[in-house]
């Protein structure tokens, strides 16, 4: 009998083992919490986790998640893709700062994005003053959360696309220029259509990241009930509280969320894997 | 559509791509741009395009100056060195392309659209391709498409950036005829960028030799090969020998005791350049040269001759060289025939 053997293979038992390894960690650290999660949610039984998630505050808090999202998502995506455009199909002087700037809410901790903002827009701060007399408030209320959110998630689009559009370069576009396109035309029917599987992707991560933020939201949040909670704030509430099956269901809710997005995502890799692989080579 | 070039200069940071060049390329001619790499040939191919903006000079098409016409504006087909097909789309939607982006007043009907694209996809041999996406096909097959996609609009002038530099020799050699083919049957201007004399010297009506940024020469291959302006356009044009020798008296004193009668020639060192087809052999045992090799493989033979230590290279026919009995480490005689001076 053959023996299927090649210079990488290492003996069985490195094999074994290493795999072993990974999985223990694996399920010791990721599903094993997880799992938790939703055991204590459902500790007190249906009933209870219901009541839980639709009382008014926990409502509220939902609601609230979901609007901000609604607002940053979008705005980032908008942003991430004239960023990653300009960055890779275009040189200009100062390059390498623009793209070591949309790096800094990756590299700083989440708490001093929020803070940056109460220093800016607070009471005391440079422009609260200004903005006060206007009745305009910005902190502990919507803009802010919004702020926050749209500092923290602002690289996941960009950083998504710019390896793919670099990788891509500029020649398909040049083609549709001298065929008589224009720059519309060709950003919608050439350079959109090669980047948008890059582009869903790293609004998923963006979209989750958004909604599961607690850091950045919780300075500039205020944490009033049923007006400035967001999902990430009401759980830590109750959590304090000791309401550990309230504050487990709106967890889990969180957790769901982020298992639908890595669903999706594995999804569409296996669904388009190919186009995937076509539009990146 | 001719298209003049007057000045055309050309900087990428430090580096002087194009040198005030001067071209006309004549309305229905096949022209080479002819160079090796880094000579520029590329970047005024870009030019005539409007992918790329000269730093000076100007363009006219057809008479008219367009020089800051925007790519859109000058109804240019470009085939772009890797073909550039839109990976998204199929072959078909490839070639509509161009055709489908027209503003709605300029637009074709969908079935005019149609037609159009099968009548492109019989020009190029590919009617069983139209719903291939470019991944699925290969390097000949894209390259025709990229040709279909650039006729679609009907432009008035084809730009061609190494359009056979990516393909293997063989392929190379039947797209260059079908190429030439097509353009006798449709007669558009085209301006082709390559690297490889032999490419430009067979498919051109006429070849501009650029080197340096700068066009070195430009005629017809005969014009060309046969009357090169500078030791550069015979360098590149094909295998050269390189003689050091010196002129006194209207002759020219090579080594090995040759000398060749030149005119109107002030006496000093000069450059000999001879094509390897251009010597003979003779034997003689008390010859000047010595053969150290002998290559016979196909119809010509190559022979390295050591002439009083310069290395020649010499090309025979096969016939000729069994004729003369030579083998290495013979002693023999060498006889110039056409020799450029410079």
């Amino acid at each position: 009998m053959r023996v299927d053997r090649s210079a990488l293979t290492d003996p069985a038992w490195v094999r074994v083992a290493l795999t072993a390894t990974a999985l223990l960690f694996l399920a010791l650290f990721l599903v094993l919490p997880l799992a938790s999660v939703f055991v204590e949610a459902f500790r007190r039984g249906f009933d209870a986790y219901w009541k839980a998630i639709t009382e008014p505050d926990a409502a509220a808090a939902i609601r609230l998640t979901l609007l901000v999202a609604v607002i940053a998502v979008p705005a980032n995506l908008i942003f991430g893709i004239a960023a990653s455009w300009c960055i890779a199909k275009f040189d200009f002087r100062g390059k390498n700062l623009l793209i070591t700037l949309i790096d800094i809410p990756f590299s700083v901790s989440p708490v001093i994005s929020g803070l940056v903002y109460v220093l800016l827009f607070g009471l005391n701060g440079l422009l609260g003053p200004v903005l006060r007399e206007q009745g305009i408030q910005i902190i502990f209320a919507l803009p802010g959360l919004v702020l926050a959110t749209i500092f923290v998630t602002f690289p996941f689009v960009a950083r998504e696309l710019i390896p793919l559009m670099q990788e891509q370069g500029t020649e398909e576009e040049e083609a549709a220029l001298v065929l008589g396109a224009g720059g519309w035309q060709t950003f919608r029917r050439v350079t959109l259509p090669n980047i948008k599987w890059g582009l869903l992707y790293g609004v998923l991560l963006c979209n989750a990241r958004a909604m599961g933020e607690f850091g950045a939201v919780s300075v500039v949040s205020g944490h009033i009930r049923g007006e400035t909670n967001t999902m990430p704030l009401h759980v830590e509430i109750l959590y304090n509280e000791y309401n550990f099956v309230a504050a487990f269901a709106v967890a889990s809710l969180l957790a769901f969320l982020a298992l639908v997005t890595l669903v999706a995502k594995t999804l569409l890799e296996w669904r388009f894997g190919a186009e995937l692989a076509a539009t990146r080579r | 559509m001719s298209i003049v070039l007057n000045g055309i200069t050309k900087r990428f940071g430090n580096f002087l791509a194009l040198d005030t060049v001067d071209l006309e390329v004549r309305a229905g001619e096949l022209l080479a741009l002819l160079g090796p790499s880094g000579s520029g040939k590329t970047t005024l191919l870009r030019i005539m395009a409007g992918l790329e903006f000269p730093d000076a000079g100007t363009l006219r098409m057809d008479g008219e100056d367009a020089t800051d016409r925007k790519p859109r504006d000058r109804q240019v087909g470009f085939v772009f060195q890797h073909y550039a097909l839109f990976r998204h789309m199929t072959v078909f939607d490839n070639i509509a392309f161009g055709l489908k982006v027209r503003p709605r007043g300029e637009r074709p009907s969908a079935t005019a659209i149609r037609a159009k694209v099968e009548q492109l996809l019989s020009l190029v041999q590919l009617e069983q391709f139209a719903g291939r996406y470019p991944t699925q096909l290969s390097g000949g097959q894209r390259q025709r498409v990229a040709l279909a996609r650039a006729l679609a609009i009907e432009p008035k002038v084809l730009l061609l950036d190494e359009p056979f530099g990516a393909l293997d020799a063989k392929v190379r050699k039947d797209l260059r005829r079908w190429l030439r083919g097509l353009h006798d049957e449709i007669h558009v201007t085209s301006v082709f960028v390559t690297h490889d004399q032999e490419e430009a010297l067979e498919l051109a009506d006429r070849v501009a030799v650029m080197g340096h940024g700068r066009i070195e020469q430009i005629g017809t291959p005969t014009e060309v090969y046969d009357r090169p302006a500078s030791a550069f356009v015979f360098d590149f044009l094909g295998n050269a020998n390189k003689l050091e020798g010196v002129v006194e008296d209207g002759v020219a004193r090579l080594p090995g005791n040759l000398s060749v009668a030149v005119r109107g020639r002030k006496p000093g060192r000069a450059l000999a350049f001879i094509r390897p087809d251009d010597i003979t052999l003779a034997h003689a045992p008390d010859g000047p040269a010595r053969i150290t090799a002998i290559h016979a493989i196909g119809p010509t033979a190559r022979i390295d001759v050591d002439l009083d230590g310069t290395a020649l290279e010499v090309a025979l026919p096969r016939t000729g060289l069994e004729t003369l009995a030579l083998r290495t480490g013979d002693r023999c005689r060498v006889s110039l025939g056409q020799v450029h001076l410079f």
